[in-house]
């Protein structure tokens, strides 16, 4: 198993590299001893995170970019997503209603609810112009 | 990377559905037109086959929310089969299981479909 270790990765914010996201963490992840289990929870909310920042903090905008990072201790893994569109608060986010949504036919809004689910930690930090999510997962 | 691909196929007059490889916001949209294609067409029995699937994010779950009342209102519905554990923990943390069909097999799915004629 590694020792601390800290990684980044910028992207542009395009659905075509949430395969190379989800590819980055779980591999990361991997290394620094995360089970299977924890694996797929990381990449899920890694990739619902980075979804939301494409989507809703830049509208589908390429020409922007957003930063992960990674890093990894003896506890566990603190993963930041930075990105510099319009900021939206993950921790403020209500549990979601799946047969009022399903009725209404309404489709997003469940990514933040599964972060929340799947992380130990979710924090949120915003400045006006640089948005930064925080979430951590522990090892046990 | 593994990329997505949908195919369909009938079993016992149903539309069946098989997804491959990895669901998320980016591939999502192939899916929504599928669903949309098959309703258009008047085509409401749906079967979705996860069995090849090995990833899915909130967006693929999306477009189950997004259309299952318009195939409901049409006398049908979207029944859900072979999902592999990793893939059903995400149908079961945002509480699918009690609105939806999620069966173990494609076989029980079409016995649900006849038993609901």
């Amino acid at each position: 198993m590694k020792k601390a270790a800290t990684y980044h990765k910028k992207l542009s914010a395009s659905t075509e590299n949430l395969s190379l996201v989800r590819n980055f963490v779980s591999s990361q992840a991997k290394k620094h001893g995360f089970t299977e289990g924890q694996i797929n929870d990381i990449r899920l909310a890694v990739d619902e995170a980075c979804t939301n920042v494409i989507k809703h903090a830049y509208s589908y905008d390429d020409t922007k970019d957003f930063n992960i990072d990674l890093n990894f201790n003896r506890n566990g893994v603190s993963i930041e997503i930075i990105d510099f569109g319009i900021g939206f608060d993950p921790t403020k986010y209500e549990v979601p209603n799946l047969q009022e949504r399903i009725k209404q036919k309404k489709r997003g809004g469940v990514g933040i609810f599964l972060i929340q689910s799947l992380m130990d930690e979710l924090s949120y930090d915003s400045d006006g112009d640089k948005n930064v999510i925080r979430m951590i997962k522990y090892r046990n | 990377m593994k990329s997505f691909k949908i195919e369909r196929r009938k079993n016992n007059g149903y539309e069946v559905v098989d997804l491959y490889g990895e669901l998320d916001a980016h591939t999502a949209s192939q899916l929504e037109e599928t669903l949309q294609q098959l309703i258009n067409n008047r085509k409401a029995n749906i079967i979705v086959n996860f069995q090849k699937l090995d990833y899915i994010a909130s967006a693929g779950l999306g477009v189950f929310m997004a259309y299952i009342e318009d195939v409901r209102s049409i006398g049908g519905d979207i029944k859900l089969t072979n999902m592999n554990s990793k893939v059903y923990n995400v149908f079961d943390l945002l509480g699918f299981p009690t609105l939806y069909d999620i069966l173990d097999d494609e076989e029980k799915a079409v016995k649900k479909f006849l038993k609901e004629k």
